[in-house]
């Protein structure tokens, strides 16, 4: 029973961090958000007995995706906004 | 106009993978019986690979063994990969110009915790492709563990830094050898990777044949090629 309600906790929030990631107009918190989902994502892998596509979905999702949107993100430009804003003001 | 054809769209490949899912039946066995007369190609693996492999991970002799090919496939994407970052991003250092890798400093606690995990982390990812064969993980999971300790070092500090010489190196030769090995096999065996050598005993290191080989291959071949992907990343000059 109380495996079901922490597998249920575990869904909503994987969902919860998907649509966050998606919502959100900062890139930065985006990415972190899907690393988030690939943290409770490879949680989910372990917990239904595979535990090979939990290390590479640990490995890869969490650190190495996140790490290079990161990277690419510091590179170029964080906000979103304030590129729409000068193209307005460019038309 | 454009939102009423995206919704058109989704119903169509809603429709037909709703198709194709509601004609198999949720969690049934469907590997069927293990040692029957004719199994399954899943119920063959099971059943072979323990006996004629001498494998205790199964997952390990399908992709390294059964399905070598795509194995090697997947190699090759991840190098081509790498080699297209590294082609569009490279950039040769110009005279009397430092390599910038940070804007700032990063602080005295990460520099001191990742001196100490850097070891332990790239232990554990050695450790995960040497027993590829006999626990969960392999060659991929070990090279991305053993590549995640260098980018905790090449974010903590300044002055790491790589030698691509060697890095080449070492992935030609792991490269080479998963190839090699394979041709051995079909020389030997007529099958392209066939497991030639003695199988060993289950549940010990050295089993399985060409199978721990060819894994800790694909490890050192992994876990070079993201880091180098993750040097070239972290090299580039932010904008301005």
């Amino acid at each position: 029973m109380i495996a079901v309600i922490i597998i249920i906790i575990m869904a909503v929030l994987l969902l919860a961090a998907a649509i966050y990631s998606v919502m959100h107009r900062d890139l930065l918190f985006a990415v972190l958000g899907t690393g988030i989902v690939s943290l409770i994502l490879s949680l989910f892998f372990y917990l239904l007995q595979a535990p090979d596509v939990a290390l590479t979905e640990a490995a890869i999702g969490i650190a190495l995706t996140t790490i290079i949107f990161i990277i690419t993100i510091r590179n170029t430009t964080r906000d979103e906004d304030e590129i729409i804003d000068k193209e307005n003001e460019k038309l | 106009m454009k939102k009423v054809l995206v919704i058109i769209l989704l119903v169509i490949i809603g429709y037909f993978l709703a198709n194709t899912f509601i004609n198999i039946p949720f969690g049934e066995n469907r590997i069927g019986d293990v040692y029957a007369e004719k199994p399954t190609a899943a119920g063959y693996y099971l059943s072979n690979t323990k006996e004629k492999s001498k494998v205790a991970n199964v997952i390990t002799a399908i992709v390294v063994n059964y399905r070598g090919l795509d194995t090697l496939g997947e190699v090759t994407v991840l190098f081509l990969a790498s080699t297209g970052i590294a082609s569009v991003l490279y950039r040769r250092k110009e005279d009397e110009e430092e390599t910038e890798r940070l804007s700032l400093p990063s602080s005295t606690i990460i520099r001191s915790g990742a001196r100490v995990l850097f070891p332990i982390i790239v232990l554990l990812g050695i450790y995960v492709f040497i027993h590829g064969h006999l626990t969960p993980g392999g060659g991929f999971q070990g090279g991305t563990i053993v590549a995640t300790g260098f980018l905790l070092m090449l974010i903590s500090y300044k002055g790491f830094n790589t030698n691509h010489n060697i890095m080449t190196w070492i992935e030609s030769l792991a490269g080479l050898t998963f190839i090699f090995l394979g041709l051995w096999g079909l020389i030997a065996d007529n099958t392209f990777l066939g497991n030639i050598p003695e199988v060993g005993k289950l549940n010990s290191l050295i089993s399985g044949g060409l199978i721990p080989i060819i894994y800790i291959a694909v490890g050192f071949k992994v876990a070079v090629e993201l880091t180098g992907i993750l040097d070239i990343l972290l090299k580039i000059k932010p904008k301005k």
